[in-house]
């Protein structure tokens, strides 16, 4: 074991795996998305339009995972200190501010279709927003702070708070007038549906696994370069070149 | 509990001393109100309705520059590294600080409201109840957002990095206190006031007590 697993640095020697992750969950988005558009029978009410479902819903559902996962790192951070795990935390949030993104923008690209406006105030939407905006402020703090213990510790802080949050906001809005539908069940969905549902959100979560371990690696590389000791002095420079101020 | 009091008279103190800063909030506030109004219009039957939402944006807006000062004074000499080494727990430290941001979020809060109801032609039918879901909101935005400004003080850019942080964090207590602060003004037929003051409630509780332990970590050197 050397010096840097002692400190609790993320061994980052290996990408491989990140990148086996990203192959199987690009693979299992595509052959998803292929089923999804071209064999999966239009939909009753909605037409061809509710096909965008196939990517968003599993995106949302990961959104939710990646956040929680970033919840744990943070947590676990604050408990043992390791600085694995604020690199782990560090992918987590950024990879999730993107899924975040991702979703109100497929909601979005839905929605005008089908509700006839982009963007509606309903209990889903408005966590989602939130979620976002939350999630993004954490990761401008992180630009903001430049001592790599203190930007790890109120980083952590910080998505604890958020993530505690999220549900608040959720319950709160509860009590408005919902558009957004319940959540499906495999009773309410039918089969020719639920296959590119399932593949897609196993894409993605393939994805985001892979994409966090890619990046957690470079977290953790960027981490190791500024906690590194000071550069030793330049030994003394023979006479023939010293200054001629020196003289 | 002693050490509680020590650290709220000495936030107290230091409050009367530069109340000016204070009056200087005030103004702002009744700024934003008056400049609010004029992206509606001078319709007051179209104000009227959305003065409570006015009235808790202004009080956000003004949280902000409260909230960064308090920490302004604790800048200069390293204050706030004096304190940590006290023989006073870290919560003691944070619940002074957060009470006494609360207090002047409620005199903010509380002196906004008849400017909102000059500028706007608000009604005004239970101004107690009104000054109590003001204190409500205002601890919901006290709590966290004295412990931001604690990471935020510290950090480049703070003015940005402040309401980035906060404003997605409060959106509930935003929520829940414009809902009950319009259904104070314009009329609960449906006796709903209840159940957003609830939430207010424990939307302080879970804030204060998980702020209150997360505190120690963030100012820990």
């Amino acid at each position: 074991m050397d010096a840097h697993q002692k400190a609790g640095f993320l061994d980052e020697g290996k990408s491989g795996r990140g990148f086996v992750f990203v192959g199987i969950g690009v693979t299992l988005l595509l052959v998803g998305s292929y089923i999804g558009l071209f064999k999966a029978p239009a939909e009753t009410f909605m037409g061809e339009v509710y096909r965008i479902l196939y990517v968003h819903v599993p995106t949302a559902w990961n959104t939710m995972l990646v956040f929680t996962w970033a919840f744990a790192c943070a947590l676990t951070f604050l408990i043992k200190g390791s600085w694995k795990w604020d690199s782990r935390h560090e992918a987590a949030v950024e990879v999730g501010v993107v899924l975040a993104g991702l979703v109100c923008i497929q909601g979005s690209i839905w929605a005008k279709p089908t509700w006839g406006v982009w963007w509606d105030w309903d209990p889903r939407l408005t966590t989602t927003a939130v979620m976002f905006f939350g999630f993004a402020g954490i990761l401008a703090l992180r630009k903001f702070v430049d001592d790599p213990h203190k930007r790890a510790v109120w980083s952590a802080v910080a998505t604890i708070i958020t993530y505690v949050d999220v549900p608040i906001v959720y319950f709160s809005v509860r009590w408005w007038n919902s558009l957004h539908q319940i959540q499906s069940s495999p009773n309410t969905v039918s089969a020719p549906f639920l296959i590119p549902l399932r593949t897609n959100a196993f894409g993605v979560l393939f994805l985001w696994i892979g994409l966090t371990m890619l990046r957690s690696r470079v977290a953790a590389m960027r981490l190791k370069s500024e906690l590194a000791p000071p550069l030793p002095e330049p030994a003394a420079a023979p006479a023939s070149y010293a200054p001629e101020a020196a003289r | 509990m002693r050490h509680l009091m020590a650290a709220l008279y000495k936030e107290a103190l230091l409050q009367w001393r530069g109340r000016a800063q204070l009056i200087a909030v005030l103004v702002f506030g009744a700024t934003a109100l008056l400049l609010f109004s004029f992206a509606v219009g001078p319709n007051s039957e179209l104000l009227r309705p959305i003065a409570p939402g006015f009235l808790w944006l202004a009080l956000l807006l003004s949280s902000t520059l409260t909230l960064a000062e308090s920490y302004q004074a604790e800048m200069e000499h390293k204050a706030l590294e004096g304190q940590l080494l006290l023989p006073a727990s870290h919560g003691a430290l944070y619940l002074g600080k957060a009470l006494a941001n609360w207090l002047q979020l409620v005199v903010l809060g509380t002196a906004l409201i008849p400017i909102m109801v000059v500028l706007y032609d608000a009604a005004l039918p239970r101004p107690l109840a009104l000054i109590g879901v003001i204190a409500l909101g205002s601890a919901g935005l006290s709590a966290p957002g004295t412990l931001y400004a604690a990471m935020t003080h510290q950090a480049r850019s703070r003015q940005t990095l402040l309401p980035l942080l906060l404003f997605p964090l409060v959106v509930p207590v935003l929520i829940a206190a414009v809902k009950a602060t319009s259904l104070l003004m314009l009329g609960d037929p449906m006796g709903q006031v209840r159940a957003w003051v609830v939430l207010l409630i424990g939307f302080d509780a879970i804030h204060w007590s998980l702020c209150g332990l997360l505190f120690g970590r963030v100012v820990e050197d």
